[in-house]
């Protein structure tokens, strides 16, 4: 088989049996790439963990990107971030056409009055996990902690400031900081 | 015009979504929020469908409200959008062999911006319990139904994991919710 249909066979492969999306995905994608494909080796799959840590966008695009690049240049990567990204866009456009007409059943839409309740406790969880692996470090805990209190403070205000505001702050602050400490450390992170 | 948002709108939420997963929400909100695509519930219920169904949270939210906002076109300009950013970037990062991140400047600024992505999901997930269980946030009263409903399934899922090393999967925390939805409010 051509490498590049290759390529985007297994990504949309991967793409369409990962549930929950993130990090559930990278056990997928290390099995399929570096176990049975070969097309990257372990430590290149850590390294790809890593840089996504560091990179914004979808983790699973991030790797599709990079591995498709890795094997096929511009092609490759364009061929396994479609193929990633293609089973997600048809199953939600198709439930985007329905979805309305299917919360008018009653019983769905009681169903959905539990889900909600829900998404909060998953959302705060996904933050809860990132605390536990965050590296402890005062200036880190401090930024967390006031980040929280400033977006907690906004959406019940209804403050015009929104999240990328806080980002950039906290961006600056991390520079500020990096610089008045007089770069002697080596290590910002 | 609404296509243009889309795509800006997307753009923004690619490119500022570090971590992945959940992190997207609270930029997704706030865009959705503020050119007024969906309304909260709505968002909120297709958290929950996106959780359920396969692919990266971020490409099923942004297809989902590019579908509702210029059907097919819609859907492709906000899931092109959401991916472009990183796929971009990626590139860039192979090209550089990684040098670009290894840039301690880089690394100053992303020192501030990761714990801050931490503390914006946080606040995130505690808003939408506290706007669930109050009947109107902030100014309303405590919904009991609600609250007990909050409380019962937060001590299911965090308590499953005093059970089993990694407790119940997201999926079936929601497949719960949804049980006592329909238990709870009725089937009618």
């Amino acid at each position: 088989m051509n490498r590049t249909m290759d390529l985007f066979l297994t990504f949309a492969k991967i793409g369409l049996f990962t549930f929950g999306g993130g990090y559930a995905m990278i056990p997928l994608i290390e099995d399929n790439c570096v176990t049975r494909k070969q097309w990257i080796s372990h430590d290149e799959m850590m390294n790809i963990t890593v840089i996504s840590e560091s990179t914004p966008g979808p983790i699973a695009i991030n790797c599709a990107t990079y591995i498709g690049y890795k094997q096929k240049g511009i092609g490759g990567a364009v061929a396994a971030t479609i193929g990633m990204a293609l089973p997600s866009f048809c199953i939600i456009f198709l439930i985007s056409l329905f979805l309305d007409r299917f919360l008018e059943i009653r019983w769905i839409a009681n169903a959905f009055r539990g889900i909600k309740l829900a998404v909060g406790i998953l959302i705060l969880d996904a933050a809860i996990r990132m605390i536990r692996k965050m590296p402890k470090k005062p200036l880190a805990v401090t930024i967390t902690a006031c980040s929280f209190a400033a977006m907690l403070l906004i959406s019940i205000f209804s403050v015009r400031v929104t999240s990328i505001t806080l980002m950039l702050t906290a961006g600056l602050i991390g520079l500020t900081v990096y610089l008045i400490s007089g770069r002697k450390e080596g290590d910002a992170g | 015009m609404n296509l243009l948002n889309l795509l800006i709108g997307f753009l923004k939420v690619g490119l500022f979504a570090f971590g992945g997963g959940y992190a997207a929400v609270p930029l997704i909100r706030d865009v959705v929020m503020s050119y007024g695509w969906l309304d909260p519930d709505m968002l909120t219920n297709m958290i929950a469908v996106s959780e359920s169904t396969p692919g990266p949270i971020m490409i099923n939210l942004a297809t989902y409200v590019g579908s509702t906002q210029g059907n097919i076109i819609g859907a492709l300009i906000a899931t092109l959008a959401v991916i472009l950013p990183s796929f971009i970037i990626i590139l860039i990062i192979v090209k550089l062999e990684k040098k670009l991140l290894k840039n301690r400047y880089i690394q100053a600024a992303l020192s501030g911006v990761k714990p801050c992505v931490i503390g914006i999901i946080g606040a995130t997930g505690a808003y939408m319990i506290l706007q669930h269980i109050f009947t109107a946030f902030p100014g309303g009263t405590v919904d009991a139904t609600a609250a007990a409903v909050t409380a019962a399934l937060a001590m299911i899922y965090f308590g499953s994991r005093k059970v089993t090393k990694r407790g119940i999967p997201p999926i079936l925390l929601i497949g719960t919710a949804a049980l006592a939805g329909v238990l709870v409010y009725g089937v009618q």
